[in-house]
């Protein structure tokens, strides 16, 4: 075998001109994509939040400098939108993990009806977000919602959920924990299935209570994947958008309270068409979506070295 | 044993209870899309609706071209997805079994680039789709779509995991690499392709904010934008969106249902989000 590769790979290895340029026919469709649609968009978006005065008719622009950042850090509803985003991931990470740990525990017991857990479980995963959005917001209708109606047999009043400021965060966090829900129970049932059974086998050999077993075993060997979950979690609740714009007939909330930093963006480009301004809040969201994916990385690297 | 035997009911007392949960807002759509608006704006909800008929969906149809709007999301999504599986069968195999100078420098730069979220990128590619005059039409929403780092670097570990006698064996009785890859690779990487396949159609079926950004005639709308804009044009009849959302969702539920175990093992490596 390997007295025959040697020669072979030799053979092949004498480096016509096809085979010099070969790979790089193969990677041609690929970067043409990639140059034109990411690579030359993250360069520019750079170059652009520096650009003063920028006009997006023109292309033209006064000078380079830092006002378009300083707009943004001073625009209230800039400081609104960082507001909100921050309040969202902080209420969705935490409350969707620990439903999730829940499940993901449950649902990796040997069970029957397993498929059926799991479709029912993972569905919102598949769905568009914007049109179930549209039946939650009949679910939180004030008069004759489902929400409220469920909330009456424990002789709650009618919450005026998307009509009144402070009721609308926790109707979007709701929906936004129903939503990341499948995605987080799916990484931390493979998180579970990794889990070494032998573990399991001693503590039961020891006569542990199933409660013990989760609290004790489960899930400080389940922490390193919880961790990994909350990170990358909390990386796509800070893009939070698109659970918004169904509730609210596309408006950030009902009194344009619910601005988040895409929403932001999306303002900045769309309505007042100061690109310069939309593309510094871009960076301002970069940079917390990176100092995030560090950590992931991080997390991924001791994860790997303690080979769990 | 009865200790044990209580236990397992209280864990399919609180699954179901979490199923019904998660399910309520497919059921709510459903059961409106046949109700009339005096049952839905019912208090207590009437649970279900008094007679079955289409006629909701053949109003809503009426209302706004949703038979376009399916049809032009079906072109979005088997034209990007079909580019994006070319594009990636090629670089994933350049990568993982061509030779090149700078190839792992390339590929770990190009992984770096999937932490930029498009949301960053949004404000380029519409300046760029606006001067290729591409702005509102139907190739706007597949140009940017054509290749991914993500689904390469899951076939490239897939392709990784081939052994190296194979490949020689086959370059040493005369085969090229081109036929290597496709009569080789790619029918044993079908699980692989598959998962990507899936997930790839599943994003470009339910993609809202870039055609909200880029398209606005009527003509040129997918479902889920459509459906967006529907909500202002039929705001007094709840029953019709619930209608035309079940168009929007129904399809992928029922591919979910026979697909579940591709897409679950593809999210599980960490896709789908972004």
């Amino acid at each position: 075998m390997k007295k025959k590769k040697q020669p072979a790979e030799q053979e092949l290895g004498e480096r016509s001109f096809f085979t010099r340029i070969e790979p790089f026919l193969y990677l041609l469709p690929f970067f043409l994509g990639i140059a034109v649609f990411t690579l030359y968009p993250v360069v520019n978006v750079v170059l652009m939040s520096f650009k003063e005065g920028y006009s997006h008719l023109t292309r033209n622009f006064t000078q380079w400098g830092i006002a378009n950042y300083q707009t943004v850090l001073r625009d209230p509803k800039f400081a609104q939108a960082i507001g909100n985003t921050v309040k969202y991931v902080v209420c969705v990470v935490p409350i969707s993990t620990c439903i999730a740990v829940v499940v993901a525990y449950l649902l990796n017991q040997k069970l029957r009806y397993q498929a059926l857990f799991q479709t029912a479980y993972f569905l919102p995963m598949v769905t568009s977000i914007t049109a179930v959005g549209l039946a939650w917001k009949l679910m939180y209708n004030k008069n004759f919602g489902i929400i409220n109606y469920i909330l009456s047999f424990f002789g709650i009043d009618k919450i005026p959920w998307l009509e009144n400021a402070a009721w609308s965060i926790p109707a979007l966090v709701i929906f936004g924990v129903w939503n990341i829900l499948p995605f987080t129970i799916i990484l931390l049932l493979s998180g579970l299935q990794n889990i070494d059974p032998q573990y399991y086998t001693a503590a039961r050999v020891d006569g542990s209570s199933g409660t013990r077993i989760f609290f004790r075993i489960t899930v400080p060997l389940l922490a390193p994947t919880i961790s990994l979950v909350c990170i990358v979690n909390t990386i796509s609740c800070f893009k939070v958008f698109s659970e918004l714009y169904p509730l609210f007939n596309g408006k950030p909330g009902p009194f344009n309270n619910l601005y988040t930093v895409v929403y932001y963006i999306r303002y900045a480009m769309m309505e007042n068409r100061k690109y310069g301004v939309a593309a510094a809040a871009a960076l301002v969201l970069f940079l917390f979506i990176f100092v995030f994916t560090m950590i992931q990385l991080a997390l991924q690297n001791r994860k790997r070295k303690r080979g769990v | 044993m009865n200790g044990r035997r209580f236990s397992r009911f209280l864990i399919y007392f609180f699954l179901t209870l979490g199923a019904i949960i998660m399910l309520l807002p497919f059921f709510v759509m459903f059961t409106s899309a046949f109700k009339t608006t005096q049952e839905i704006n019912k208090f207590p909800p009437q649970w279900l609706p008094s007679h079955l008929s289409l006629d909701n969906f053949r109003r809503a149809f009426a209302m706004a071209p949703f038979a376009t709007y399916f049809l032009n999301s079906v072109i979005v999504m088997v034209c990007s997805v079909g580019l994006t599986t070319f594009t990636t069968i090629l670089a994933a195999f350049a990568f993982s079994r061509l030779r090149f100078p700078g190839r792992n420098v390339i590929f770990s730069l190009l992984l770096s680039l999937m932490m930029i979220p498009f949301e960053m990128l949004i404000i380029t590619n519409y300046s760029t789709i606006v001067d290729l005059g591409l702005w509102d039409s139907i190739p706007a929403l597949i140009l940017p779509f054509t290749s991914s780092i993500f689904y390469t670097y899951i076939l490239k570990n897939f392709f990784d995991s081939v052994s190296d006698s194979l490949y020689w064996s086959a370059r040493i009785d005369g085969s090229s690499n081109w036929r290597y890859l496709w009569k080789v690779m790619v029918p044993m990487a079908r699980p692989s392709l598959m998962t990507i396949i899936l997930l790839n159609a599943l994003a470009s079926w339910n993609s809202f904010m870039w055609p909200m950004y880029v398209i606005s005639s009527k003509e040129n709308r997918t479902l889920p934008w459509g459906l967006q804009v529907f909500t202002t044009e039929a705001g007094s009849y709840p029953e019709l969106l619930m209608a035309a959302s079940t168009v929007v969702v129904l399809p992928v539920i029922i591919l979910f249902l026979f697909a579940r175990k591709y897409i679950v093992r593809g999210v599980a490596r960490g896709g789908l989000k972004g």
